[in-house]
């Protein structure tokens, strides 16, 4: 009995010594480190990879002291046959700026050829979505922009208050794996000017878009945007659109192809004027360069 | 009787090893890339590593997203495009510390071998660095290239210009008893 204790006692000495000592533990003094990594507020990264899905914008804003020169171009359409080379003689182009004032406030400005549109919004990222130490399921960005439609119209009694327009969205987005991202976009719209007193100001849609990576530097994406109630044959569609990014260093390239020639969200959502499936497509291009203007302060130890 | 013996023994024999072993209080970590177009910096401090001073090992974790550059939209990129940091977020070194001495004041040039982790590729690395204890702390720096062919980091063609083959590591460590 004596013995068999003191035995029982140099096991149990041999045990507690044994795991007294980290560093003889079968584990590598690697495994062990990696355990105690303590994890970091994981922000997720390029939920897309531009600031714009196709025609309207994702939840994505640029770093702070960013500035974003874009231009984009619709052509005519496809199906004007070869004499218009495709829709390829006719281009409506948008030059604009924005410029990152937060790592979450984006202000910009445009200009549109086509009827003559100047463009201003402001984009605010509510929230981020983030993994790791916090989590936050979703991206949210509250979007809100005001076009003035400069286009001569003799016929009329135009006043400034007229040539307005305004358009809010709530755009909500999740990246669900590294190859997909969805987002919604649900929006409203409200024209100053409508065709006739019998049509309504006031329109609201759903958007849908999403992203499919193809590769690092490549995307799928498409868009498409639900107008509820609109005013009854008023001849406008609702806006469909298929692209392809890619992006590299600090380009962003995105060629589509869509029925709306507009690129303001005052214009596309509720005055897209092709059908999509009658093959009224237009195809269209932005590029965006970006230029840190002023640089990142965490950088600095 | 007899066990208690032994367990005193076998404690004091393994006591003087866990006191053997450093941790980081200091981790900095930085890359260079020099190449035509532009040169790029980042820093890193999200990182822990452990040194064994009875055996020489010495292990490193270092988190990729913890890389601040100048440029958020580069951050951006590298973390998506190069190191893939939502699949491999982390790099490691686990190697061996050669001929140190403990004992000696000022700084020494030691060598350090051992298998580099980036990008999920693992590569045996030979590096030179310095060495110093100075109050029970233990410094180490060391500035070494790393090769991201080596580590299959892609860089597409139009970004030759922009980003270098090959970036210089700087690291700066202090470390202080576990």
């Amino acid at each position: 009995m004596q013995h068999c204790l003191r035995t029982i006692k140099i096991i149990i000495s041999l045990v507690m010594a044994y795991y007294a000592n980290p560093l003889k533990a079968q584990d590598s003094l690697l495994d062990q480190l990696e355990s105690q990594v303590q994890p970091m507020d994981e922000w997720v990264m390029g939920t897309f990879k531009g600031t714009r899905l196709i025609n309207g914008h994702t939840i994505e804003t640029r770093g702070e002291g960013n500035l974003d020169f874009m231009i984009s171009h619709r052509f005519g359409r496809i199906n004007s046959g070869a004499y218009n080379f495709f829709g390829l003689d006719e281009a409506n182009i948008r030059l604009g700026l924005e410029y990152a004032f937060t790592d979450r406030l984006t202000v910009g400005v445009g200009r549109n050829s086509f009827q003559k549109v100047y463009d201003g919004f402001a984009k605010y990222r509510l929230l981020k979505q983030q993994t790791g130490a916090k989590q936050v399921p979703i991206s949210m960005t509250l979007y809100s922009s005001m076009a003035v439609n400069t286009f001569k119209r003799p016929e009329l009694p135009m006043t400034f208050e007229r040539r307005l327009s305004y358009a809010h969205q709530l755009l909500l987005a999740r990246k669900f794996t590294e190859g997909l991202s969805l987002q919604l976009m649900p929006s409203y719209v409200h024209q100053n000017l409508v065709p006739t007193n019998m049509d309504k100001n006031d329109l609201f849609a759903v958007g849908l878009g999403g992203r499919l990576k193809l590769t690092n530097r490549t995307s799928l994406n498409m868009e498409y945007y639900y107008r509820v109630a609109p005013n009854e044959n008023d001849g406008f569609y609702n806006v469909v659109a298929l692209g392809f990014d890619i992006e590299t260093g600090g380009h962003v390239f995105q060629l589509h192809l869509t029925n709306a020639q507009s690129m303001t969200e005052t214009g596309f959502i509720p005055s897209t004027t092709g059908n999509f499936w009658d093959g009224d497509i237009h195809f269209g291009f932005n590029i965006s360069r970006s230029f840190q203007l002023k640089k990142n302060e965490k950088q600095a130890w | 009787m007899k066990g208690l013996i032994m367990t005193l023994l076998l404690w004091t024999m393994t006591l003087p090893t866990v006191g053997q072993s450093y941790r980081t209080a200091v981790c900095e970590l930085s890359f260079f890339s020099n190449a035509p177009l532009e040169d790029i910096k980042a820093n890193n401090k999200e990182a822990i590593g452990v040194f064994n001073a009875a055996t020489g090992d010495i292990a490193l974790v270092v988190q990729i997203r913890g890389f601040q550059f100048a440029k958020s939209l580069m951050q951006e990129h590298f973390n998506e495009n190069f190191m893939e940091s939502e699949e491999f977020p982390r790099a490691t070194f686990e190697g061996k510390v050669k001929k140190f001495d403990m004992e000696k004041s000022g700084s020494q040039n030691v060598d350090v071998s051992g298998d580099m982790t980036i990008h999920g590729v693992k590569k045996p690395m030979d590096i030179s660095g310095r060495f110093e204890v100075r109050n029970g702390i233990v410094f180490m720096d060391a500035v070494f290239p790393i090769r991201l062919e080596d580590h299959d980091i892609e860089i597409p063609q139009i970004l030759f210009k922009k980003i270098a083959e090959e970036v210089e590591v700087t690291v700066h460590f202090e470390l202080k008893k576990d």
